[in-house]
């Protein structure tokens, strides 16, 4: 393993962390709901009504969000390398799985690590270890 | 105050992944190919995330209220399961194979790039797909 040093931003990837952390206490604290974006998403789709209008309110705010930040600071471009067929492959695999294991990296691998839920460690030791191994197989051993 | 106060965490959590260069695809593939150049930034990202949400859950008693009134709606369940394990490990595939989970592609999709919108749509529909399933 070699250190990407060109790439590595510790102070901001530090900073950009405590502020995810500050949007958990506030979700927490102000409306008593946890910050899984999985949770918060896969709940407007089901049928269940009456708790829909907070969630709504929390992706509009997601997606707004590129276009708040360029007042405080240049807008970084994100870089999409994988193509359509890669996209929707993973797309289903992340959202099937996130809902069949109750989280993603927000609420498993944020919120759940901060309250020493060990169902969270498992899940975020498990997903990082699946992570890790989809990059191998199709990054160093297919070469796609 | 419920809707507000949801907006405002929405748009606070979704600088954060910005500022942290998470809502960048190419940047967490950096982080989850440990066998290439390895880009650390992601821990960095958990390390900072945790530390604040550790206080915020440190001072959330069960049965404390919200500010808006509402009981703390935290998780009890602590017990593994197939499903817990499965749905992980079929995240974490999917998580590997494009460089993007939910939250950064929402952000992405609200900067109106139209492969995020992909990746969003098939999200959406893994989704659904679960959802089907729990029916029967």
């Amino acid at each position: 393993m070699a250190i990407d040093y060109a790439h590595f931003t510790p102070l901001t990837a530090w900073c950009g962390g405590m502020l995810i952390g500050l949007a958990v206490a506030m979700l927490l604290w102000l409306i008593g709901r946890i910050a899984g974006i999985s949770g918060i998403v896969g709940g407007l789709l089901a049928p269940r009504a009456g708790d829909k209008a907070w969630r709504v309110a929390f992706v509009v705010g997601m997606l707004l969000s590129p276009w708040l930040y360029p007042l405080f600071h240049a807008l970084p471009q994100p870089q999409i390398v994988a193509g359509p067929w890669r996209l929707i492959v993973a797309g289903l695999l992340v959202g099937y799985g996130s809902r069949l294991g109750s989280g993603c990296t927000s609420g498993h691998g944020v919120c759940g690590l901060a309250r020493f839920s060990p169902r969270s460690i498992a899940a975020t030791l498990t997903f990082m270890s699946a992570g890790f191994a989809a990059v191998f197989v199709l990054h160093h051993l297919l070469g796609i | 105050m419920t809707l507000i106060a949801a907006l405002l965490s929405g748009l606070v959590f979704g600088c954060g992944l910005i500022l942290a260069g998470m809502a960048n695809p190419a940047k967490v593939l950096g982080f989850l190919d440990l066998a290439g150049r390895w880009d650390p930034s992601l821990v960095l990202v958990m390390g900072g995330a945790v530390t604040v949400a550790l206080l915020a859950f440190a001072r959330a008693k069960s049965g404390a209220r919200a500010l808006n009134g509402a009981t703390l709606q935290i998780p009890q369940k602590r017990t593994l399961d197939r499903r817990l394990l499965l749905g992980s490990l079929l995240f974490g595939l999917g998580w590997g194979t494009a460089g993007f989970c939910p939250g950064p592609a929402l952000v992405a999709l609200g900067a109106g790039i139209p492969k995020a919108a992909i990746f969003v749509a098939a999200m959406l529909l893994g989704m659904l797909i679960f959802q089907f399933q729990q029916r029967d």
